[in-house]
């Protein structure tokens, strides 16, 4: 739960003048829960597209006004089904307009809706839902109805189940299963009577600011999720900060595809859309996000830094298949950019007539088609979140004219902890504190802080609670980090991963696998190091990227596993790992941490396994039990190990793959405390 | 001439029979005396070794080949000698064990090549995409975009398919099959080829085409799982003869089969 997000801004101010329209917001008092928004939209822009959705290759569309109906008609119909002020929902399904409706519907009647990943697997999403004792829950398809009923024993207390696509649910058992559309339908039919009418707006009137809004899963890097309290407060006053800073306002346009359990997607994709009125886009299938999203042209746009690096990763390959002349012109411009792009887009002064005019040029050759073939011609900012983003990426996208921006976000701070100004944009800090933030550090490191966001507590744990909150208010982060000497945060781990070495240097592990992520080749690592003689890290390849270099180099594989133990594989991923220890050796106190040897694993790392969360993060402990067998060959001198593991298919069956996996050993550099003659000799 | 076996009767009536069939090229046989029926609505499985004359049976059913000796009856009608688009356009759909698509054509193409056995606009309506032949593609378009949901392939809508893998090949094969609505749908190894994954989806949009749209299915697989798990009823052939009909538990036992699959001591 902890994310970064980053994000491009262009020359924001200037393109959009005169649109000083002070974002109405929470302007209006009154308004201080969804529901209440949502009909302050319907009244102050009835006719403006609130939502899309691509169905059957149309974009189909709503208004504000009707998305009120039918969020009203929706409460009615819940209501029948015993929902009630206090009541837990659980909301389940990949974005569609219906589940966000849910939701809305939902903290209509003052219930608490509960989103929870889609991708989740039966046991996983049980244990969410016993815990938060959902009585109801909105789902989006038959794949969710099986998981749900193959685990209902665990759950006496779930009542209805409710469904939005019916493929698929023809000849279930309806007593308890209901299809939204019909319980919208039996809404509707209820207001028709004005005393039913006024009973359901009275209890949208009666819902509070200081009433939970939400509570949303921590996708848990270590041990059980944690169900994170937000109240109506926290979240509209955390929506207004990012409203304000980005100005956003009803002509935006967004597209949601990130998980709607996530706090992001919450934050953009539900509460700033209803705040300011902006419209959100439901792509067809996850599969279609890419080419939905250059349809809808979004101008705000929120990724984890894995899709902004698959993108330029498949850009790349691509451009090594297009013709000499085109790759040419893509590499001369592309140099280009990287030398004065950033500078033009951050409006520094001195830089050359010529190399505006050349930027110009490469603009409409080069730089404007990418940002079209990413989906992002009309991006006034767009973050990146979750973790740290490579720098050579956030470089790309800032200088093709991308404005793309980190910040530093939480679920406990409903997102916003630090955000980065204009003119003010670095790839190695995730900026200042963000406006009504405070920020401090504490001895250890650990980054602590205050907002109008904060959580109210973690759902039915008290200890927990007050272990994360301090007396006067600020929330431990977790997150080690300092601010630099201009003001900028900068994180470099877990606090509680920051380990030490045997002979007391300082281990980072995610400081250094994200130094080995940044190579295309290189999908995952994981460090090991703490209270050993010297590090050693596990390393995924990435498919994409290693099998089209393997298919220029001649290197013929079957499998993965194959290619992944192929010699010349090894032999490239060596390169990286050493450029990646002599950085290391660069930087002060870093190169104690210098990786002495490495393997390829056999398996991709997979959140159905177990081995990351269900945002991708990489669960270190659990991926040191399993695969123990190779920690020891890492650490004993031999130069390969066998290892069998289990693996879970989608469907809940297990396999196993096993393999013998071999060992490489790396050079450490020595370190030099200034590091720039190594930096220069690269 | 051996009497036909005659399979236990279950419900649904006959949809299509094949009486006494044999199938000749010059001196090879490829089918003797088969006979067996399809009913209405169940999923027919056709499996046997290879060169049993599996696709050789489904070649006849579709009109592709016509049987030297024996007949065919379809809803009740014994068929006269034909060609495949009459077999088509009588309700007949198939796809083939060497995905034959228009590999230069999108998936969405293709699935509309499907289904122009069921437009009716003239030729200079059709020219010109006006008039009546709009009015018409648009209803056909939102037939096949509910294929496309269907089948889960809107990322590849546009796709030429010549581009995509073989598992989607076989998905979009399998649409342009439906998007005829045929009575009867005869698949031709729709799993060959495929990873546990694929297969799984292919099962499930086999059960859900035979449950959602009635539909009447016969499948040749080599998957003895899929066969036992998907089929109401398997013929088995092996060397152009029927040497097993019914379901799939009785055909499992049958100690016949068994040799065939597993070889025989001599």
């Amino acid at each position: 739960m902890h994310q970064r997000k980053r994000s491009h801004t262009t020359r924001l101010d200037a393109r959009l003048p005169g649109r000083l329209t002070s974002l109405t917001t929470a302007a209006d008092s009154r308004a201080d829960t969804f529901p209440k928004l949502l009909a302050r939209n319907a009244r102050v822009r009835p006719t403006r597209t609130a939502f899309r959705h691509k169905d059957l290759g149309i974009w189909q569309s709503w208004t504000w006004g009707e998305v009120h109906d039918i969020v009203r008609a929706y409460a009615c119909g819940l209501q029948a089904l015993g929902l009630k002020r206090g009541g837990k929902i659980a909301i389940i399904g990949y974005n569609r307009p219906y589940l966000y409706w849910s939701i809305c519907a939902a903290q209509w009647l003052g219930a608490i809706p509960i989103p929870v990943y889609a991708d989740s697997v039966a046991e996983e999403m049980a244990y969410v839902l016993a815990h938060a004792e959902v009585t109801h829950a909105a789902v989006q398809d038959q794949e969710q109805v099986d998981k749900i009923l193959s685990v209902s024993d665990q759950l006496p207390q779930l009542e209805h189940v409710l469904y939005d696509e019916p493929k698929g649910l023809r000849d279930y058992d309806h007593s308890r299963l209901h299809s939204i559309a019909s319980v919208v339908e039996e809404g509707r039919a209820r207001l028709a009577d004005a005393q039913e009418a006024a009973a359901i707006d009275q209890v949208m009137q009666d819902g509070k600011g200081a009433d939970l809004a939400i509570i949303l899963y921590t996708s848990g890097t270590t041990g059980r999720p944690k169900g994170v309290m937000l109240t109506s407060d926290a979240v509209i006053a955390a929506a207004e900060i990012g409203c304000d800073f980005d100005k956003l306002d009803e002509t935006d346009e967004i597209i949601a595809y990130l998980p709607i359990a996530w706090v992001g997607d919450h934050i953009f994709s539900y509460a700033q859309a209803i705040l300011s009125g902006l419209c959100v886009n439901c792509p067809e299938s996850p599969e279609t996000v890419a080419e939905d999203r250059r349809e809808i042209g979004a101008t705000y746009v929120f990724a984890p830094p894995r899709v902004f690096e698959s993108m330029l990763t498949l850009t790349m390959v691509r451009i090594e298949d297009a013709g000499a002349l085109k790759r040419r012109m893509f590499h001369f411009f592309i140099q280009h950019a990287n030398k004065v792009g950033e500078k033009i887009l951050n409006g520094e002064p001195g830089i050359g007539a010529w190399d505006r005019l050349l930027w110009q040029v490469g603009n409409v050759l080069v730089y404007a088609p990418l940002r079209n073939r990413f989906g992002m011609t009309r991006v006034k900012v767009g973050y990146t979140a979750g973790e740290a983003i490579g720098p050579e990426i956030f470089r790309f996208y800032r200088s093709i004219g991308v404005n793309l921006k980190q910040l530093y976000g939480q679920t406990e701070a409903s997102v916003y902890i630090t955000m980065q100004p204009n003119g003010e944009i670095r790839a190695d800090t995730v900026g200042r504190p963000a406006p009504q933030v405070e920020i401090r550090i504490a001895d250890n490191g650990e980054v602590l802080y205050r907002s109008p966001g904060i959580f109210v507590g973690y759902y039915k744990d008290d200890e927990k609670t007050a272990e994360t909150k301090t007396p006067d208010g600020f929330v431990h982060s977790g997150d080690a980090g300092f601010f630099d000497q201009n003001g900028h945060l900068k994180i470099i781990d877990r606090a509680k991963d920051v380990g030490r070495m045997r002979d007391g240097a300082l281990f980072p592990p995610k400081y250094v696998e994200n130094k080995l992520k940044f190579y295309p080749n290189i999908k995952e690592a994981v460090c090991f190091g703490d209270g050993r003689d010297y590090v050693a890290a596990f390393i995924n390849i990435d498919l994409v990227a290693v099998s089209n270099w393997a298919e220029r180099n001649g290197v013929t594989y079957a499998s993965y596993q194959e290619l992944a133990g192929h010699p010349l594989v090894y032999d490239m991923i060596e390169k990286h790992v050493d450029e990646v220890n002599r950085s290391l050796a660069s930087e002060p106190r870093m190169g104690g941490a210098q990786i002495k040897r490495f393997l390829i694993l056999h398996k991709e790392l997979d959140a159905d396994d177990g081995e990351l969360t269900r945002t991708q993060k990489v669960r270190r402990g659990f991926i040191a039990d399993r695969y123990a067998p190779l920690i020891d060959a890492l650490y004993d001198g031999s130069p390969e190990a066998d290892i069998s593991t289990e693996v879970t298919f989608e469907d809940g069956r297990k396999g196993v793959i096993s393999a013998r996996v071999k060992i490489r050993d790396m050079k450490v550099y020595p370190t030099t405390e200034s590091g720039s003659v190594l930096e220069a000799a690269e | 001439m051996r009497a036909p076996d005659h399979p236990v009767m279950g419900k649904g009536d006959v949809l299509l029979a094949v009486d006494n069939v044999s199938l000749g090229f010059g001196g090879v046989k490829a089918l003797t005396d088969v006979s067996f029926d399809i009913r209405k609505s169940e999923i027919r499985a056709i499996i046997g070794p290879n060169g049993a004359g599996k696709t050789s049976m489904l070649n006849c059913i579709n009109g592709f080949y016509y049987p030297t000796e024996g007949r065919i009856t379809f809803k009740g009608v014994k068929r006269p000698k034909m060609r495949p688009y009459e077999a088509a356009r009588g309700g007949i759909a198939r796809t083939f064990q060497n995905v034959a698509l228009f590999k230069s054509m999108s998936t969405l193409d293709n699935i509309m090549a499907g289904r122009s056995i069921k437009m009716h606009s003239n030729f200079f309506w059709q020219l010109f995409r006006h008039g009546p032949a709009m009015k018409e593609e648009v209803e056909h378009r939102r037939f096949v975009e509910e294929i496309i949901d269907f089948l889960e392939i809107q990322h590849i809508r546009k796709v030429p398919v010549g581009r995509l893998p073989y598992g989607l090949q076989k998905r979009v094969e399998l649409g342009r099959a439906l998007a005829m609505e045929p009575e009867l749908l005869l698949l031709d190894e729709p799993m060959a080829g495929m990873n546990l994954e694929e297969k799984e989806d292919m099962s499930r949009f086999i059960l859900e085409v035979n449950q959602q749209y009635g539909t009447t299915i016969a499948l040749i697989e080599h998957d003895m799982g899929v066969v036992m798990d998907l089929s109401d009823r398997v013929v088995v052939l092996e060397y152009g003869r029927k040497i097993a009909d019914g379901t799939p538990s009785e055909v499992k036992s049958d100690q016949r089969v068994i040799d065939a699959y597993l070889g025989v001591a001599h």
